[in-house]
């Protein structure tokens, strides 16, 4: 399972490089959110995957059987985090490109003053 | 037992309150006052409160300690909080002549207090994974004031400024699984302890070295300062005044905490390592800001030496270094603040920010000129001003841990920076008047009142400084000696 | 953008309030159940996305008559008073009470202050998400 999971973040992260990479500004915005996926899915995999039952000692729940919770909050507040910035990300390149009349980070070069 | 969070809620309340009435001018700006000069007094309150009582520990929900969320008050972290708050007091009185009622009226109070919520609260935290949350708390509100206000060059930097901090936010993250799977806590007391029981072998090396990537872009460290000078020359002055004060420092307190706390196993190579870094990140910040003719950016390439001096403290780690460290960047941050609020001043006066445009401002601004002289005075550490003590204990340092000849280098480097600076003085100060549209004079003296308090404050400092040294002392006392810090947090509550 | 759609408009004034309970069931579930105010205030926003869609900004504004940087303000204001409690009571900051009470209707039932904070959560999660989606969607 870990070997899996290993090819999935690593796919997910080369995806996300790929798409950042790119010109379009709409790509690196998804191309960051992918980011954030696979950093999240690389926290569940850190915290040790296999135990399966609820982080909630009732019944039948031992120990060593339920899932480590502490991954899971962490990975939910990354993902509120990521969502606050992802979205605002988004608002940002609608207005850019509404101000700058263009999506292409290439045209989005400063100027350089200095002589 | 919640003073640690008394500077981080009285912020966050505050801008709570300014979001109800964002169309209010006057409510506004009292408002952000109120909630600044409350913070500063809550700091300096618990400044006294940890010289007298030791470190305060305070965990989230009464939770037991590794469990539980804590949030610790040291003398180094309540020193830069101290520092933060009063930083942005003085941003908050600048910003009522030069922001624009427009910002004003758009959320641009509240962005600046929920930055000193994340500021401070990145500064407090004694939990790895709640630095990330504060870190984008920071910059969530540094995103706001990045692109307020709407310019056409806003837009292009804050694009460019957010993918680098959304990327290396997901570098945190990554990291500090990696750091969870090997070590299997987020406290950081716990992490420092857990770390020195299995004498940091190869793969925690190699996680120190991942976070010195991740806090050196927020620092701006070589080589990834890249961002840095065309971010900065987006927005307004004093949200880059409290960028460039704030921000990179954030940066450094984590490298500083980390580095001293988790990482002291294998000195031999990080420490180094930081070594080498910290003199090639003074070296690109002096080649920068004497090749730049930008009045903003010249002082933006003065961060990023600053961060180098810092960090060379860190490098050195013995009490000599750190103590010149924690000495140097308060006087960095405050004196960081001060310049960028007398470059607004200048730029206000000519309406430009090309020196060469510039000239014989010295004829009827002689108050700003001398105002001016002082702090790059200060800044390049001629003596008795403040910059003067943090540099001489640093180099000090240096010399203890034999690194002779990058000790010379730090005091070459203060050299440039005084030529730097005083090149903005020649240039626009001195030589031939040169034609400038009328200003307003109540506008620029009350510019200018706020900027001469804070270097007021840098002159106090220096001058004081056996006043400040038992609180500087005790600051480095904790850096050197970790044991003080995890005996705090795990023997406490 | 308006869609005269009769079927849509009419599915969407019952469908609207079925995801309105819903996303308060998933809201109350929350403490021992999957759910809470993150993913309540999620579905709640999605609800009036579905307004949106159906009707234009202005008819929905006119039927909510929200302002919802308010409504974040004062979700914020309700989660850091709800955290705050404890402080005043001498005790860390965020810990959490809760006892059992008998009410009407619904018998013994146990209330917690992470609901209060909760209710927060909800209201900033509805909020904020407005706020984005009316800025992105606002201009033609």
């Amino acid at each position: 399972m870990e070997i899996l999971m290993a090819f999935v973040i690593g796919f997910l992260f080369f995806a996300a490089i790929y798409l950042i990479l790119s010109k379009s500004l709409l790509r690196i915005i998804i191309g960051t959110g992918l980011l954030s996926h696979g950093a999240h899915m690389l926290i569940l995999t850190m915290g040790g995957l296999g135990s399966d039952a609820p982080p909630v000692l009732a019944d039948g729940v031992s120990n060593s059987s339920m899932a480590d919770p502490l991954p899971q909050a962490l990975i939910l507040t990354a993902i509120v985090i990521s969502f606050g910035v992802t979205a605002f990300f988004l608002v940002l390149a609608y207005r850019a490109y509404q101000e700058l009349k263009t999506d292409n980070i290439d045209e989005m070069r400063g100027e350089e003053h200095d002589e | 037992m919640n003073s640690p969070l008394l500077p981080i809620i009285i912020p966050f309340a505050f801008a709570i309150l300014l979001m109800f009435a964002p169309k209010q001018l006057m409510f506004q700006r009292i408002g952000a006052m109120i909630g600044a000069i409350l913070t500063v007094g809550a700091s300096v309150w618990l400044l006294q409160k940890v010289a007298t009582d030791g470190i305060q520990v305070v965990t989230f929900g009464s939770w037991p300690v590794p469990y539980g969320i804590t949030m610790v008050s040291d003398m180094v972290s309540i020193l830069f909080v101290l520092t933060s708050s009063i930083i942005t007091l003085f941003a908050i009185w600048y910003s009522y002549r030069t922001i624009g009622v427009g910002r004003e009226q758009f959320f641009y109070y509240p962005g600046i207090l929920l930055m000193l919520v994340g500021v401070n609260g990145a500064f407090t935290t004694g939990d790895i994974f709640n630095l990330f949350v504060f870190f984008e708390v920071l910059l969530m509100a540094s995103y706001l004031l990045s692109v307020l206000g709407g310019e056409k060059i806003q837009f292009r930097e804050s694009i460019k400024y957010i993918l680098v901090n959304v990327v290396s936010s997901a570098f945190f993250v990554i990291t500090v699984a990696m750091l969870y799977s090997v070590v299997g806590t987020l406290n950081m007391a716990d992490i420092a302890q857990k770390v020195s029981e299995v004498n940091q072998p190869g793969i925690l090396t190699a996680i120190a070295i991942m976070l010195l990537v991740v806090f050196g872009l927020k620092a701006a460290i070589f080589p990834l300062f890249f961002w840095l000078p065309s971010s900065y020359s987006g927005p307004p002055l004093p949200v880059l005044a409290l960028f460039g004060a704030l921000l990179t420092k954030v940066g450094v307190y984590a490298i500083m905490r980390t580095f001293t706390l988790f990482f002291v196993g294998d000195i031999a190579f990080t420490h180094t390592l930081l070594l080498y870094l910290s003199v090639a990140t003074i070296v690109v910040g002096c080649i920068g800001a004497l090749a730049v003719w930008d009045v903003k950016k010249i002082i933006i390439y003065n961060i990023v030496i600053a961060v180098g001096v810092i960090l060379y403290g860190i490098a050195t780690y013995n009490d000599t270094g750190l103590l010149g460290s924690m000495f140097y960047v308060v006087h960095d941050m405050l004196i960081k603040a001060a310049l960028f609020f007398l470059v607004g001043i200048i730029i206000y006066i000519t309406g430009q920010t090309n020196l060469k445009k510039m000239g014989g401002l010295m004829k009827h601004y002689p108050s700003l000129g001398w105002l001016y002289l002082i702090a790059a005075f200060s800044l390049a550490g001629i003596p008795p001003l403040s910059g003067f003590i943090g540099k001489m204990l640093l180099v000090k340092g240096g010399f203890e841990a034999e690194q002779t000849a990058s000790s010379i280098w730090i005091l070459l480097s203060s050299l440039i920076v005084l030529l730097s600076v005083i090149r903005i003085f020649v240039y626009a100060f001195w030589g031939k008047e040169k034609e400038t549209t009328p200003i307003n004079r109540s506008v620029y003296w009350q510019l200018w009142i706020p900027t001469a308090l804070l270097v007021a404050l840098t002159i106090v400092y220096g001058v004081g400084a056996d006043a400040v040294m038992p609180y500087m002392a005790k600051a480095a006392e904790t850096l050197a000696n970790p044991q003080i810090y995890i005996d705090a947090v795990k023997g406490g509550q | 953008m308006k869609l005269n759609n009769v079927i849509m408009r009419t599915m969407t004034q019952m469908v609207f309030f079925i995801i309105f309970l819903f996303s308060i069931h998933i809201f109350l579930a929350g403490h021992f159940a999957p759910g809470g105010g993150f993913v309540g205030g999620l579905l709640m926003s999605c609800a009036i996305v579905l307004l949106l869609i159906t009707f234009d900004l202005k008819t929905v504004q006119n039927l909510l008559p929200i302002n919802y940087m308010v409504l974040t303000a004062s979700g914020l204001a309700l989660a850091l008073l709800t955290a705050c409690i404890s402080a005043f009571a001498g005790e860390a900051f965020f810990t959490h009470y809760f006892d059992y009470f008998t009410l009407p209707l619904l018998g013994k039932t146990e209330l917690h202050t992470a609901m209060l904070f909760d209710t927060g959560v909800y209201l900033v999660v509805v909020g904020v998400t407005m706020i984005i989606i009316q800025s992105i969607g606002g201009d033609e």
